[in-house]
């Protein structure tokens, strides 16, 4: 291995939790890129829609990155691109390139998709094109077929909503209302499904139909997702999505804050009963699991440093509190910007753990660390690339694990990755955590 | 219809090409441009990108800035960052938010070079030109800068241009190369741009014959032949009887293309689509060990003085399909299939088409024998 500390950088990148601020710990300049990529992307999200086509407009550079997502993920037949080249720029023939490429793409493919997610990207914002008009259009050529305008366009990520949040928006953009089933309720806006053994879905299964997109396996069974009563999220990017389908549909919707603090997860649950109006079921003995869970994994770990990264979970500072609180070494935090629901948990670290290591996972400096000293136990691909251990938890995007049972399945995973070690350039290197992949 | 890929991937762009061609010279590469681009290149097209060292990076620029033409944020981000990581030189790349806006590397280059007292170079790379461009436009600028005293020739010394992952991988064709070189008396001088140093570049002058083993190269070659009349020969010794050949063409010490342009249409007829030096290579190489034609489908560029009689231009996926009517089969990157569901199919990858999909599969076909049942 080439890469090795050197102290100068780490010295400029990484700050001590008491010196820094919430929520943007570092100074935003040039960034790096570091070869873990569990996280999912916008090609990813979309393939959650059954029966739906990508077609992507943009330039080369643009498209090589979600072309090849999708071709690992073996999902090319529901992909297409349409190259933006110079002339367009120039001549502003953007509408016409659009209309006529996606009408050839659709006579090229060899079956009819249902909808059409057609992404856009920084470029057209330059060049003022009318979306209306390529729409409009659109429509009026194939009436029996969806379009929907989804967005590639990282140049706009700090102008009002983020390119994440938009596409959550637009996941859900085909619904119509419908007549409200009772029995039905959504989860939305996450990538990965809600792990079936949480008690959260084992309460609500009990007396509901619980669906997500993954659920779905039909366009039909998607748009049937606007008959449901309830629309629950606890990815945070969601809530766009969701007041997006309480304004549109008039479902109402319930945030669940990703919480590994035990006073949160049960007002999680006495907040969702009220939405429901059904009774809060008595989760004392998930409680005394997840408990008894942590209190096996300091058993086996014992004094072992552990580093969090942001990619693992929704709130890596709740989850870093709870193992302080738990006694559990953590010595280090892998985070660029940290999220709202965070702040209480930070502030709590800063005053009795102020020597806790934040580091950047983009800054330049970051090209550089690489360190073997001790064993360290890793939650997320990300701490494990920085801190180079086998022994690393692969996990992305909270792997739906929440609440109680949530918690007692992430210790199994720490402890297993104690225990023993995973192949982690092979790993990590995969785009899409839990998704298809060719990758090997 | 122009610009639509349908059912396949699409190739890897100019700024990836430059980092590619930029990758090993311990310079400071910084794409300009919001975010996405550095992962896509680090993932996608840059195998080293895990185990070996560079410094590969994006300046994230913003909707503000952009709109506000803002190049103070990033001269002072790329000022920040070089006084930190002291790169050897600092190489600005341009994409297509900063093409739109107009953006001036070459005097964003100026100010950070006087600032830092770093060589610092502007691309005017825009992410609508494919990755040949980029490479091309990487190695002449880097020679032209590095390469500028006459250093006494020592004979039979060769360097190789336009190597890099995208059309070689790291599976040790260029090593072959190399070895293929020394097995036959030379000594290999500079391998631009793998297992190569600046230092190498700068004493590019010593060497008596240039290799040129892709398109991205063919500028270099030209600007060194130009200043110090080193001549070049354009070819990769693909096969044992075409290996050969180029060997002969070496040693005449004239620049010349390593094949000859006439080409006769055989019964079996084939046809290889990819980056033009290395195909046609590949197809000569097929053609002197079996009993078959090759014709080469170019969808990068339009290389005129590099095409043999047959070979063609094929810029959009309808050329393609259109072309690949006529023929018995096709060799291609695996992602190609889609189009040739009638034809048989012959895989061969490439890492600027496929990624690193295939890369574990890429056979090493350097001076291999290519006679096949």
């Amino acid at each position: 291995m080439l890469r090795r500390v050197r102290d100068e950088i780490l010295e400029g990148v990484e700050k001590k939790i008491s010196e820094v601020h919430f929520p943007a710990p570092f100074y935003a300049g040039l960034e790096y890129s570091s070869p873990a990529r569990g996280t999912w992307n916008i090609v990813h999200t979309g393939m959650l829609i059954p029966e739906s086509h990508q077609i992507f407009v943009c330039a080369y550079g643009c498209l090589r990155g979600v072309v090849l997502t999708a071709a690992e993920m073996n999902a090319l037949d529901r992909y297409s691109s349409i190259s933006i080249r110079e002339e367009n720029v120039l001549d502003g023939s953007m509408e016409e390139l659009m209309v006529e490429g996606v009408s050839d793409v659709l006579e090229k493919l060899p079956y009819k998709p249902k909808a059409i997610l057609l992404f856009i990207s920084c470029q057209h914002f330059f060049l003022a094109y009318d979306q209306h008009l390529v729409f409009d259009q659109l429509r009026a050529r194939f009436p029996d077929i969806r379009f929907t305008d989804c967005y590639m366009i990282p140049t706009l990520r700090k102008s009002g909503l983020t390119p994440d949040q938009k596409m959550r928006i637009q996941m859900y953009s085909f619904l119509e209302k419908k007549e409200t089933n009772l029995k039905k309720i959504n989860f939305i806006g996450s990538n990965l499904p809600l792990w079936k053994e949480s008690e959260l879905y084992t309460w609500l299964s009990s007396s509901f139909e619980v669906w997500d997109l993954y659920r779905c396996q039909t366009f039909e069974d998607y748009l049937d997702m606007a008959k449901a009563r309830l629309n629950i999220y606890y990815e945070p990017l969601a809530q766009k999505a969701a007041q997006d389908l309480e304004q549109r549909l008039s479902i109402p919707s319930q945030y669940l804050t990703f919480s590994f603090n035990e006073e949160e997860l049960d007002n999680n649950y006495k907040e969702l009963s009220q939405s429901l109006d059904v009774a809060c079921p008595d989760f004392e003995k998930e409680k005394m699991e997840a408990r008894r869970a942590f209190q096996e994994l300091k058993r086996v770990i014992g004094n072992t440093s552990i580093a969090i990264d942001y990619t693992f979970t929704f709130r890596p500072t709740s989850l870093a509190r709870r193992l302080l609180e738990e006694g559990f070494n953590v010595t280090t935090l892998y985070v660029d910007v940290f999220v709202g629901d965070d702040e209480k948990d930070f502030e709590w670290i800063q005053t009795n753990y102020p020597n806790i290591k934040i580091r950047p996972t983009n800054q330049p400096g970051m090209r550089f660390i690489h360190e073997e000293n001790e064993k360290i136990l890793a939650i997320g691909q990300k701490a494990a690339y920085f801190e180079a251990t086998d022994h690393f938890v692969n996990v992305a995007e909270s792997g739906g694990y929440f609440g109680y049972r949530g918690m007692v399945e992430i210790c199994r995973l720490m402890q297993e990755a104690y225990l023993n070690k995973k192949d982690r350039k092979n790993i990590i290197q995969k785009k899409g955590y839990g998704c298809e992949s060719c990758i090997v | 219809m122009r610009q639509v890929v349908g059912l396949t991937s699409t190739y890897s762009s100019d700024e990836f090409g430059v980092c590619s061609a930029l990758y090993e010279l311990g310079g400071m590469v910084v794409m300009h441009d919001a975010s996405g681009c550095n992962s896509t290149y680090t993932t996608h097209d840059e195998p080293r990108w895990y185990d070996q060292d560079s410094m590969i990076f994006i300046s994230a620029i913003s909707e503000m800035e952009a709109i506000m033409g803002d190049d103070d944020k990033f001269i002072e981000d790329l000022v920040q960052t070089a006084n930190e990581l002291k790169p050897r030189f600092i190489a600005l790349v341009g994409a297509p938010i900063p093409y739109m806006m107009g953006t001036d590397f070459d005097a964003i280059a100026q100010i950070v070079e006087e600032r830092t007292g770093i060589p610092s170079f502007g691309f005017m790379t825009n992410g609508m030109q494919y990755y040949p461009n980029g490479i091309s436009m990487a190695m002449e600028r880097i020679v032209d800068f590095y390469c500028t005293e006459k250093k006494e020739t020592q004979q039979n010394t060769v360097n190789i241009l336009g190597a890099t992952p995208l059309d070689f991988s790291i599976n040790g064709s260029v090593e072959s190369i190399q070895e293929w070189l020394k097995s036959n008396g030379y000594t290999v001088n500079c391998t631009l741009a793998m297992n190569c140093s600046l230092e190498d570049i700068q004493n590019m002058s010593k060497a008596s014959i240039n290799l040129v083993v892709s398109t991205g190269g063919l500028k270099a070659a030209k600007l060194l032949e130009s200043r110090f009349g080193i001549p070049y020969v354009v070819g990769v010794p693909y096969g044992k009887k075409f290996a050969s050949k180029l060997l002969e063409k070496l040693k005449l010490k004239k620049t010349s293309l390593g094949w000859d342009r006439k080409q006769v249409k055989k019964e079996k007829h084939l046809a290889l689509i990819g980056e033009a030096v290395t195909s046609i290579s590949l197809a000569c190489a097929m053609e002197e060990e079996n009993d078959v034609s090759v014709i080469v489908l170019d969808p990068l560029n339009e290389n005129n003085e590099l095409y043999r009689t047959l070979d063609v231009y094929v810029p959009e996926e309808d050329d393609v399909m259109e072309q690949i009517k006529s023929v018995d089969g096709i060799i291609a990157d695996p992602l190609y299939k889609a189009l040739c569901s009638n034809k048989e199919f012959y895989p061969y990858a490439h890492v600027a088409f496929s990624g690193r999909i295939f890369e574990k599969d890429l056979p090493n076909l350097i001076n291999t024998e290519m006679k096949r049942k």
